[in-house]
C-alpha cells in the first residue's frame, strides 16, 4: 500500500506541476490530497493482477492521411493571442543565462 | 412562442409562421430580466445573434432551404471555440482568449443555422459538479436561487431551463451534462464516447469527455444528435461511420421499444435520498405499465468508479492543462523574473483551486513510484467497470439508475470539503469510463419542489433507442413541462 502524501511530497509535486504554491495552499492540499488518496485506495480491495489495463473505451487505431499541404492558421492567427510578441515571434524571458555562447 | 421546444419552434419559423428575430428578441428579453439573477452566461453576443436571426429570416422568406435548427437560439458552453467572443472555458487564464477557429460543433451548428446567443458558465475547466469553481462568475438554479444549477455545464442547464435560450451544448466528463441537467429539470444526453467531434472543445480528460445536448425535451435532444453527431476527420477518436453508422434520431423517435427489458442495480441505488429512490421507483412503475420488464442485476466494480475516475480524469487533466505556460496564449504573469516563473507565477495566479488541486493529484497519480498503484490500477478498475457494462447489457436493454443522490444543494454547501463533493459523481461517472451513452430526464420533484431526474444508459452507440425509451416516458408523463416560478 502506497503512503499518503506529506508537505514535503506536495512541494515536489507542485514542482513537477509548475505550479507556485503558498504554504497555507501546501497545508490545505496535503490534507485534502491524503483525504482523496485515502479514498482512491479502496481500489485495492480489488484482485486485478491479471486484468488489463484500460486507457481508452473504443478500439482506436493511428489515423493517417495523404502528406498533402493544407491551409493552417497563418502568423497573425497564431500570434494573436500572445501575452507578449515580437515581431513575428512570441516573446519570452531569457532563457539561456549570460555565460552561454556569446 | 417562449414555451414552444426547438422543434415547434423551427417548424414555425420555417414554415413563416413566426420569425426568428421575434423569437432572438424574445431570448434577450428573457436574458435582461433574468440573467442578472441566474447568471447563466459568461457572455452573450446580441447584435450577432439578431443579425444572423434577420439573415435566416430573409431566406426564409426568400423560400430558400434552410437547416434543421434554422433561427433557433442556442447556448454554447464556454469550453467550445468560437472565432467570436471569448473562449474562456471559465478561467482566468483564458479570460481574455479568443480562439482562432470554431469547435466541429459550433460550425455544425452553424451550418444547420441556429443562432447562438451566447457562451455558458461553467466549472473551471469543466471540474466540478455545481458551476461553483467557476472562476469569473456564479450560476444558480432557477428552481431555487439558494442552490446549485449542478455542474460542470450548470450554466447550459440553467439557460435552458430559465428559458434564456431554446436548447444548449454542454460537455460530460464525469456527469456534466447529466447532473445539471436533472438540477435544472431539464434533458441531457451524454452521447457514447467518439460519437461527437471533440475538435475545438477544450480538454479536461481526453479519454472520458465527451459532448452533448442539454434541451427541454426528448425530441429536442434527438433534434440535436441529428447535428452534431458524426465522424470528423479533425478528431482521431471520432468514430467512423463504418464502426457507427449516422442515424436519422427523429425518425423513430415516437415508436415505442418493445418487449423492453430494464435493469436495475438495487443495492447501488439504495444510497440516494429517499426522495430520488422514490421518484426512481415511480419512473419505473410507468415503464412496466407500459409493458416492460424489470431486471434486477449485481454490478460489483460500480462502488469503485469515483475512485478510478478521480484517478484517470485528473492524470489526463494534468497532462492536458500542461499547455497553459503563459507562453503562447493566455494569462501571463507579470511578476515572472525568469522563464521558469513565466510557467509557476502564470499557472499560480490564473487558476483556481480545484483546478490546482486536480493538476496536483494527476501528476502525482503519474509521478515515479506511484503510477503503478494509482493510475495503472485505476486503468484495471476501468477495464473491469466496462466488463460489467458489457455484462448488464447482455441481459437488458438498458439500466436505470438515479442521476445524483440529492436534488440540488446550496450554494457553499460542499465547496470546502472537495472529496464530499466527488462522492456526489456516484451515479454518474461510470458511464464515462466505460464511454456509453447516458441521458438524464425530468422524472418528479422532491419535498422542497426541486427537480430530480431519471438517468437511463445504454450500449455504446445505442443512442436511437435510449432516446426512445426516454420519450416513452415523456409521453405518458408531464415532468417536463413544469417551469421554475422564476420564469412564470
Amino acid at each position: 500500500m502506497a503512503e499518503r502524501i506529506d508537505e514535503e511530497q506536495v512541494r515536489k509535486v507542485a514542482r513537477l506541476s509548475r505550479l507556485e504554491l503558498t504554504e497555507g495552499e501546501v497545508e490545505e492540499f496535503t490534507g485534502q490530497l491524503s483525504a482523496i488518496l485515502e479514498y482512491v485506495e479502496k481500489m485495492n480491495e480489488l484482485e486485478t493482477d491479471r486484468v488489463e489495463p484500460l486507457a481508452h473505451c473504443l478500439p482506436i487505431s493511428n489515423v493517417l492521411r495523404e502528406d498533402v499541404v493544407k491551409e493552417s492558421l497563418g502568423t497573425e492567427k497564431t500570434l494573436a493571442n500572445a501575452p507578449q510578441r515580437d515581431e513575428d515571434f512570441f516573446k519570452v524571458p531569457k532563457i539561456l543565462d549570460d555565460s552561454f555562447g556569446a | 412562442m417562449e414555451e414552444f421546444s426547438a422543434r415547434q419552434l423551427r417548424e414555425r419559423i420555417a414554415a413563416g409562421e413566426v420569425n426568428s428575430v421575434e423569437a432572438v428578441k424574445g431570448v434577450f428579453k428573457r436574458i435582461d430580466e433574468l440573467e442578472p439573477t441566474i447568471g447563466a452566461y459568461i457572455s452573450t453576443c446580441r447584435e450577432r445573434a439578431m443579425e444572423r436571426a434577420a439573415e435566416v429570416d430573409g431566406r426564409i422568406a426568400a423560400g430558400e432551404q434552410v437547416g434543421e435548427l434554422a433561427g433557433v437560439p442556442v447556448a454554447v458552453k464556454d469550453n467550445m471555440c468560437t472565432t467570436f467572443g471569448a473562449t474562456t472555458c471559465a478561467s482566468k487564464i483564458l479570460e481574455n482568449f479568443h480562439a482562432p477557429y470554431n469547435a466541429t460543433v459550433v460550425e455544425k451548428l452553424l451550418a444547420a443555422d441556429a443562432v447562438i446567443v451566447g457562451k455558458t458558465n461553467m466549472d473551471e475547466f469543466a471540474m466540478g459538479s455545481s458551476t461553483e469553481n467557476s472562476g469569473l462568475k456564479q450560476t444558480v438554479n432557477p428552481w431555487d436561487t439558494s442552490r446549485v444549477p449542478g455542474g460542470s455545464s450548470g450554466g447550459s442547464a440553467a439557460a435552458v431551463a430559465g428559458r434564456l435560450c431554446y436548447a444548449a451544448i454542454g460537455s460530460d466528463t464525469g456527469g456534466s451534462i447529466r447532473q445539471p441537467a436533472s438540477f435544472c429539470g431539464v434533458v441531457g444526453l451524454k452521447p457514447t464516447y467518439g460519437r461527437v467531434s471533440r475538435f475545438g472543445l477544450v480538454a479536461y480528460g481526453s479519454s472520458l469527455d465527451q459532448i452533448g445536448p442539454i434541451t427541454r425535451t426528448v425530441g429536442d435532444a434527438a433534434l440535436m444528435m441529428n447535428v452534431i453527431a458524426g465522424h470528423d476527420p479533425a478528431d482521431s477518436t471520432s468514430v467512423d461511420e463504418e464502426t457507427a453508422g449516422l442515424c436519422d434520431y427523429l425518425a423513430k423517435l415516437d415508436e415505442p421499444i418493445e418487449k423492453l427489458k430494464i435493469a436495475i442495480v438495487p443495492e447501488f441505488n439504495a444510497g440516494a435520498a429517499e426522495a430520488v429512490t422514490k421518484a426512481l421507483a415511480e419512473a419505473i412503475e410507468v415503464y412496466k405499465n407500459l409493458g416492460a420488464e424489470i431486471v434486477e442485476i449485481d454490478m460489483a466494480h460500480l462502488d469503485y468508479a469515483i475512485a478510478a475516475y478521480y484517478v484517470i480524469a485528473t492524470a489526463e487533466a494534468s497532462s492536458n492543462l500542461a499547455r497553459y505556460d503563459g507562453v503562447h496564449y493566455g494569462h501571463r504573469s507579470e511578476k515572472a523574473a525568469d522563464y521558469v516563473e513565466v510557467y509557476t507565477k502564470s499557472r499560480a495566479e490564473a487558476f483556481g483551486k480545484e483546478v490546482k488541486r486536480r493538476i496536483m493529484l494527476g501528476t502525482y497519480a503519474l509521478s515515479s513510484g506511484y503510477y503503478d498503484a494509482y493510475y495503472l490500477k485505476a486503468l484495471k478498475v476501468r477495464n473491469l467497470i466496462r466488463g460489467d457494462f458489457a455484462e448488464a447489457f447482455e441481459q437488458c436493454d438498458c439500466i436505470m439508475m438515479p442521476v445524483s443522490p440529492t436534488a440540488a444543494f446550496k450554494i457553499g454547501e460542499k465547496v470546502d470539503d472537495p472529496l464530499t463533493m466527488y462522492l456526489c459523481d456516484i451515479y454518474t461517472i461510470a458511464v464515462n469510463l466505460a464511454g456509453i451513452p447516458g441521458i438524464s430526464i425530468p422524472c418528479g420533484f422532491d419535498g422542497e419542489s426541486l427537480p430530480i431526474g431519471l438517468q437511463i444508459l445504454g450500449s455504446a452507440f445505442d443512442e436511437d433507442r435510449l432516446l426512445r425509451i426516454a420519450r416513452m416516458f415523456e409521453a405518458q408523463t408531464n415532468w417536463n413541462e413544469k417551469k421554475p416560478p422564476i420564469v412564470e
